[in-house]
Parts: structure tokens; C-alpha cells; sequence
């Protein structure tokens, strides 16, 4: 590369120096992210079916889960193997107020949002102050304790769960059009979380959290706020799949669910935001292309995320070191 | 009172024997082997195959003919560990902790639902099912079986102590756990080690797998998922990488889970395990016998 | 006038005593050199005093404010920068992301401020990114200031990390053998890169075995053997000085 040293005013690939240079790159970002979006909402009007828009906001949805446990595993590189927990909180915490209070289902989201700060303190807290490998493990054990918790309390409807959600909206098409509004937003808001002092903070706990210590980073507290962060998205996108489906029961939020939203992340880029949503839209509709396959589906995913791993650990669409942090 | 006590220690010494395993391994590369509870399940099918080929076995055989299926499914296990270690993880060795966990979770899946497509998800019956007489012991009731699987796993356990601290190879191994680069440099054939190592983790875990299969008389491909939590929580309770730690560890849990489903229900006993392995960590996180490696170092 | 005054300072590692009663200060705007042959505790002290370590006795006062107890992140909130012994820069990462990490403490931006980007956080990125190539130009980096730092031939890669360390905007900067593994040029280029950080305002304390370096460099020495301050006085003192010829110069009383 060219010496950078001498001539400050060399033009710079990711500097805010020059003002047209940002302008530019930041066209650059919102190009790709604006077609992405614009193709996610021409869908309805290629197949409106009801199955299709079904999927559709299905995968919107995982999206949005995805681009949250991205903000724990990519960015900050804490192993969270019990992410449907929050998925849980917020969709059990939504579905019963909505259901027992008759609230439409937006009323709950401040509550959701409280509850699932809650959550990721009550889990983070102690945890975080663990080894990375640890870590792991114990988030496994607290996705199972809510989990089970969910299954065997009256409050949650026990086994069967909660039914009657009422939706966010009453045709599927305008559920899948606020869906994926709603998501983009959710992406957006990841994407400049990790382009922050904070989000910056994040990735340099992950790659080394004595030195980022002694360069005046609390990193307890960077964890547990990734740990926060990654819940309420988690307990959001929680609330729009409990809008979307009107039941939900323990049933949805196993550990299996857990490590598929790990796959989309891990396939598409730890820490990359574009990889991280399209790992997630692979994840979620490849079942549906390859439905005579449905036996083999995770025993291909676990062969998938070794051979990631071995063969290509930054994933499908890495997030390079130049664009990580604009 | 004395039944819980009976039944937890039963309970436990399975959990003690799948624990090593993962505290074997953990010692030795410093690796979570997620998919550990999983060779647990292998363990439990390949007997399985094994005594279907046998056909019916009378049942005067029954535990002579179980010790012959435990040893050939210890060996087969054991590969197969062996097989993990070369296939997933050595490659690698070096790379950062993150993505040797991911590794292992992939691994995890790939046996269970391997497992899943060979055989089908529905449980299969054990063709041998330990049912004998009890005897009454300080009013707890018991079986020959389960003392005879008690006396199994012990023997392992005794056996394995003994080879790590008295042989060669167990010198080897220790010397990796401390310092592989330098081993290395000393003339021991750290791959080799680690291959072996592999091999007596799977191993127990396959015996433990087998013994469980033929006590509760059902295996499914996703019967090691939870015991390899609750062996996690027995290394770690004892202190992970160190072996009388563990087997101990092994037990506590056994125990404490015994109470804890007789107070609270049996519904909450995993609930309870998490969070008894949750309040380890966070109090205690080098268990309770942990102390003693970090001073070894 | 004193900045740093370490006094009376132990540490224990079970039996085993790396540190015993250590005591020295550092003014402001003042180069100190802590040598002393290998394992004699000179960098399990700047542990000590970066947090890293907690010691066993003794005080560490920054500016009349003791340290002792607190977390490594909130040592460098008080203006005490270090470098590491084997550099620990963020591989991954850009070598400007390197450097934006030393604005951590004083960046004025709330997550807020980053989700809707406000000017405020506009503002505040710039000026980060700004202070940062500032930085990489005052140490004088040569090579991509874009590519993953690990990329960086060792000698750059060093100086990334003290850059790092300015960019905190420190009273006190940490050295720990910066001139290690450089060659004859760069060891030069290291002297007078030293010198200019002191000509800011900014006090250092060095931990290095090139004699050379420290005896043009130090404007006081402090001599360590096996835990123990055997010498604290000027470079021809600390020279002259025959505890300090036996323990350590002995061998190359010429330096």
C-alpha cells in the first residue's frame, strides 16, 4: 500500500478525514443493505401466497435473531449456546401481558424491553466473569432452565403454552411488510452499534481482553452490555414471533434453536452484519428448498459448521478488518 | 433417606465416569469436548448392535456376556474418539478458543443426528435389561445389578487414576497438560498422546453408555445431550482436569440431585443441576478439589 | 512534582517472592529506567501498578491517589498508559482501529448518539480518527494504516502499540522493553521517539535490557535483583555503583 506516513492527506480507505470519502462509503454500505431490502419487500408482489409470506417472515425474523447473537458471538467473541432464552422471554413476556391484560401486542414491547435487560443481567452478571469456554456451557444450562422453567410454571401455560396472541396486524402480506421494516431497523441498529465507541470496545475485548483492559476498557462491562444488547434484540425479535405464530410453546425455543441461529452466524461471518443476515436467510430457507433432505438437516448442519471452521472460520461474507470499523 | 443417598451415588458414578472423559481431555488440550455426552450415546448404540447380533442371551449370561460387550464397545468408542480428535479438532490446534467450541458443538450434532438418520428417531429397548433381585441395605433397596455397575465403573475409575499417576503414558499426558510446546521439545509424541488420551475418555464414556442402556433399558440419539451437561457439572463441581476431583464430583452431583428432585420435584432436577453448576462457577470456579492443580503449576 | 511513588511494594506468587519492598518515584516529565537481570521482578512490577497484579504489601500512589485495588481499565482512567512486554496489539483488527482503542477514556459519544448518528457522534468519530492517525504519524509508522494489524513487520507493529498507548492521552507511559528484537537503526529511531514523548509532558518509566538505550536515555535508574532495589540514582551513579557491578553490570562494566 501506498506510505501513509508522510502524506496525511492521501485519501483514506475507512478515515473520516475527508468528508467525501465517508460520503462514499457510506453510499457504499447503504447500497448493498437498500438492495437487500428493496428485493426482501418486491417479494409479496412476485408470490403473496400465505405459505410463502409464512417463510418469508419467518426468515425476517431469524434475521433479526441472527444480527443479535452476532453482537455477542461476532463482535465481543463470547460463545452463547442458550440464545433462545431471550427469544423466549420476549415472546412469553409479550404473549402473557397481551393475552391476560388484552393489550395489543406493541403495548408490551416496553415491558419486553425491561424484562429482557433483566434477563440478560440476571444471566450475564455472574457468568461473565467467566472463561470464555465456560461462558458457554453455562448459557446452554440457563437456555434450559428457562426452557423447562417455561414448561413447568402455570404462568406460562405450562407444556401447551400460550395461545391467542393477537397479531400485529391482520393480513399476512402487511405482517410481512412491518416485519421486515422492523427488522432492517434491528440490522441497521446492529451495524452502528458495532461501528461505535462501544461496538469498537466489543471486538477488542475479543481479541485481547488483557490489552484492551489496560487501554481503559472495563471489560466486564462491554460484555455485559453485548450481553444486554444481544437480549433485547433476542426478546424483540421474540415479540414479533409470537405476533406471527398466536402460540408458543416451550417447544419453540429449545437448544436446537439456539445452535441454529449459531450456524446462521457462524456461516455468514462472526461479526460481520451482511454476512450475519445472509448466513440467516440461508439458514432459514435452505429447509424449505431441500425439504427430501429433512432427516439429514442438522446432521449437515454439524458437519457445516466443522467444515467452516477447519476451511473458512470468517464465514461466507467476512467482516474485514478495513470495513469493520468504517 | 438412605434410598436417596443409594440412588445418588448409583446416579453419580455414571456422571463420574462420563465426567472424566470430558476432564481428561480438558486437562489435556484445553478443549470442552461438547461432543463428549455424545460418545456416551455411541457408546450405548454399538453395544446395542453388538448384542443384537448376539441375539437373545440367557439370562444366567447376562453379566458375563455384558463385561464381553462392555470391553469390545470401549474399544469401538474409543475410536471413535480417536477419529473426532484427528477429523475435527486437530486441525485446529492453535486456532483461537471460539472456534474450537464451535467446532465442538458441530461435532455434537453430527453424531446425534447421524445417529439419527442411521437408526431412526424413535428410542430403542436395550435387548438385555439388568432386573434382579433386590437386597435390603440400612433400609435402602438395592440390586446386584446396580452394585455390579457400581463395582464396574469404580474399577475403571481406579484403573484410569492409576494409570495417570503411576505409568509413563500418564507422565506424557501430564507433561502436555502443562506445557505441550515444551513437551514436545522433551521427545514425547504429543499427537500420539492426545490420539490416546482421546481414546480413554471415549472409552469410559462408551462403558457408561452401555451400563445405562442396559439399566434403563431405552437409548436414543439424544440421550448424551444431558448427560454431557450434567458431566460438565461433575467436572467442574470437582474441578476440572483433575481426576479424583472429578470422580468425586461425580458423585456430589449424583447426590445433590437426589435431594434435590426429593424436595423440589422431579420436574425442576435438571433446573437444579444447572443451577447448582451455575453456583459453582461463579463462587468456587476452580471446584473442589481444583486447588490442587493450580498449585501443581 | 512526584507523579508516581511506589513504596515498600510486595508480591508473593504462594512461597515463591517476586517482589520485596520495592520503593522508587517517578516526577513529571521524567524518564526512569527499571533494569535488573531477568526475573527480577521488573515487569510483575508494572503489573503491579497497572492493576494486572495485586500486590501483596505496600502502597502505589498516582498524584497522591492511591492505586492499590483497582481494576486495570480504571489505572488507566487515571492517565497511566503501558506497552506489553510481547506486544498485544488487536491482530484482527486495522492498525487505525489499534490506535482509535487509546480514545476509549476520553471519546464523548453515547450508544445513543451511535444509533441514530447524531453530529455529536459524527464529531466525535472524526476526532478519533483524527488523534489517531495524528498518533501513527508522531511515531512515525511506516506501512497500511488499514491493514489487519498482524500484518505489520515486528518493529511497526511496536510502534502501533505505543501509539495506542498516546492515544489515551496519558501523564505516564509504561515501556516495557520497547526495543527488544529491533535492530541497530530502529533502536536509534526508539531513543529518540522516547525522547520526544518525554518532550510532551509525559513521564516514562522503561523497563529494557539494551544498556546502551537506558544509559543515554534515563535521566535516573532504578537497579533491581531478585526483588530487591539494590541501586536508585543517576546513570554514572547507578554505573559507578559497585552493588550494581556485581549483580548485573559485572559482566559489562563498559556499557
Amino acid at each position: 500500500m501506498n506510505e501513509t506516513t508522510k502524506a496525511p492527506e492521501a485519501p483514506r480507505k475507512i478515515g473520516a478525514q475527508r468528508p467525501q470519502t465517508r460520503l462514499s462509503k457510506l453510499f457504499d454500505n447503504r447500497w448493498v443493505g437498500l438492495v437487500g431490502l428493496l428485493i426482501a419487500l418486491l417479494v409479496p408482489f412476485v408470490n403473496a401466497s400465505n405459505y410463502t409470506m409464512s417463510i418469508m417472515t419467518t426468515a425476517a425474523v431469524f434475521v433479526m435473531l441472527a444480527s443479535g447473537l452476532n453482537i455477542v458471538v461476532g463482535f465481543t467473541g463470547l460463545l452463547d449456546l442458550g440464545y433462545a432464552a431471550f427469544f423466549a422471554v420476549g415472546a412469553y413476556t409479550s404473549g402473557i401481558l397481551a393475552t391476560r391484560f388484552d393489550l395489543p401486542l406493541v403495548a408490551t414491547v416496553p415491558a419486553v424491553i425491561v424484562v429482557t435487560v433483566i434477563a440478560g443481567v440476571i444471566i450475564g452478571a455472574p457468568t461473565l466473569r467467566l472463561r470464555s469456554d465456560y461462558l458457554a456451557i453455562v448459557t446452554l444450562g440457563f437456555g434450559e432452565i428457562i426452557r423447562i422453567t417455561a414448561n413447568n410454571l402455570p404462568v406460562t401455560g405450562g407444556p401447551s403454552g400460550i395461545y391467542g396472541i393477537p397479531g400485529l396486524t391482520d393480513s399476512p402480506v402487511s405482517l410481512y411488510f412491518v416485519t421486515v421494516v422492523i427488522v432492517a431497523i434491528a440490522v441497521i441498529g446492529a451495524s452502528r452499534l458495532g461501528r461505535s465507541r462501544l461496538g469498537r470496545a466489543m471486538r477488542f475485548v475479543r481479541e485481547d481482553e488483557d490489552a484492551a483492559e489496560a487501554t481503559g476498557v472495563h471489560t466486564y462491562r462491554v460484555k455485559l452490555a453485548a450481553y444486554i444488547a444481544g437480549a433485547v434484540w433476542g426478546g424483540l425479535a421474540g415479540v414479533l414471533f409470537a405476533g406471527q405464530v398466536s402460540a408458543i410453546s416451550p417447544n419453540s425455543f429449545t437448544f436446537l434453536y439456539s445452535a441454529t441461529v449459531l450456524m446462521a452466524v457462524v456461516l455468514g461471518g462472526m461479526g460481520s452484519v451482511p454476512g450475519v443476515v445472509l448466513g440467516a436467510i440461508i439458514i432459514s430457507l435452505l429447509p424449505e428448498l431441500l425439504r427430501d433432505a429433512a432427516d439429514y438437516r442438522f446432521f449437515i448442519f454439524g458437519v457445516l459448521l466443522i467444515i467452516v471452521m477447519i476451511v473458512r472460520p470468517q464465514g461466507l461474507w467476512p467482516a474485514r478488518s478495513k470495513e469493520a470499523l468504517k | 433417606m438412605t434410598q436417596l443417598v443409594w440412588n445418588g451415588l448409583f446416579v453419580g458414578s455414571f456422571y463420574a465416569l462420563v465426567a472424566l472423559g470430558y476432564s481428561m481431555v480438558y486437562g489435556i488440550i484445553k478443549l470442552l469436548n461438547f461432543a463428549h455426552g455424545d460418545l456416551y450415546m455411541l457408546g450405548a448404540f454399538s453395544g446395542f448392535a453388538v448384542l443384537s447380533a448376539l441375539g437373545g442371551v440367557s439370562a444366567a449370561m447376562t453379566l458375563p456376556v455384558l463385561m464381553a460387550v462392555l470391553l469390545l464397545t470401549m474399544v469401538s468408542t474409543g475410536l471413535a474418539g480417536v477419529v473426532l480428535e484427528r477429523v475435527a479438532y486437530r486441525p485446529l490446534r492453535g486456532a483461537p478458543r471460539l472456534s474450537l467450541l464451535i467446532t465442538a458443538v458441530g461435532a455434537s450434532f453430527a453424531i446425534e443426528y447421524g445417529m439419527r438418520a442411521a437408526t431412526g428417531p424413535d428410542p430403542r429397548v436395550y435387548p438385555v435389561r439388568l432386573s434382579g433381585t433386590s437386597i435390603e441395605v440400612f433400609g435402602a433397596r438395592l440390586t446386584l445389578q446396580q452394585l455390579a455397575l457400581i463395582g464396574v465403573a469404580l474399577v475403571l475409575m481406579v484403573g484410569l487414576n492409576l494409570l495417570v499417576t503411576r505409568t509413563r503414558e500418564g507422565r506424557a499426558m501430564r507433561a502436555i497438560a502443562l506445557d505441550p510446546r515444551t513437551s514436545a521439545l522433551m521427545g514425547i509424541d504429543v499427537n500420539a498422546v492426545i490420539s490416546r488420551t482421546f481414546f480413554l475418555g471415549s472409552a469410559l464414556a462408551g462403558a457408561a453408555g452401555v451400563m445405562a442402556g442396559a439399566y434403563y433399558g431405552k437409548i436414543d440419539f439424544l440421550m448424551g445431550f444431558l448427560i454431557g451437561l450434567k458431566a460438565f457439572t461433575a467436572a467442574v463441581i470437582g474441578g476440572i482436569g483433575n481426576i479424583p476431583g472429578t470422580m468425586l464430583g461425580g458423585l456430589v452431583l449424583g447426590l445433590l440431585e437426589s435431594f434435590g428432585t426429593y424436595w423440589l420435584g422431579g420436574e425442576w432436577r435438571d433446573v437444579f443441576a444447572f443451577g447448582v453448576l451455575i453456583l459453582f462457577l461463579t463462587v468456587r470456579p476452580t471446584g473442589l478439589l481444583g486447588e490442587r492443580v493450580t498449585e501443581r503449576v | 512534582m512526584t507523579l508516581l511513588q511506589v513504596s515498600e511494594l510486595r508480591l508473593t506468587f504462594g512461597g515463591l517472592v517476586a517482589i520485596d519492598g520495592l520503593s522508587f518515584s517517578v516526577n513529571e516529565a521524567e524518564i526512569v529506567s527499571v533494569i535488573g537481570p531477568n526475573g527480577a521482578g521488573k515487569t510483575s512490577a508494572f503489573n503491579c501498578v497497572t492493576g494486572f497484579y495485586k500486590p501483596t504489601g505496600g502502597t502505589i500512589t498516582f498524584e497522591g491517589t492511591s492505586l492499590l485495588g483497582m481494576r486495570p481499565s480504571a489505572v488507566a482512567g487515571v492517565g497511566i498508559s503501558r506497552t506489553f512486554q510481547n506486544l498485544r496489539l488487536f491482530g484482527e483488527l486495522s492498525v487505525l482501529d489499534n490506535v482509535r482503542a487509546g480514545s476509549h477514556l476520553w471519546l464523548k459519544q453515547s450508544v445513543f448518539d451511535a444509533l441514530l448518528h447524531t453530529p455529536r457522534y459524527r464529531r466525535s468519530e472524526r476526532e478519533c480518527t483524527d488523534e489517531a492517525n495524528h498518533w501513527l504519524d508522531f511515531v512515525g509508522l511506516r506501512g497500511d494504516r488499514y491493514s489487519a494489524a498482524r500484518n505489520l513487520p515486528y518493529g511497526e507493529q511496536r510502534r502501533v502499540e505505543i501509539a495506542r498507548a498516546l492515544a489515551r492521552k496519558p501523564r505516564l507511559l509504561l515501556l516495557d522493553e520497547p526495543a527488544a528484537g529491533l535492530n541497530h537503526t530502529e533502536k536509534a529511531e526508539m531513543l529518540d521517539l522516547i525522547r520526544r514523548i518525554r518532550d510532551l509532558g509525559i513521564a516514562i518509566v522503561l523497563i529494557e535490557h539494551d544498556m546502551g538505550l537506558v544509559m543515554q536515555v534515563s535521566e535516573r535508574i532504578v537497579v533491581l535483583n531478585f526483588g530487591k532495589e539494590i541501586a536508585d540514582g543517576r546513570p554514572e551513579e547507578v554505573r559507578r555503583d559497585p552493588a550494581v557491578i556485581e549483580a548485573y553490570l559485572g559482566s559489562d562494566a563498559h556499557a
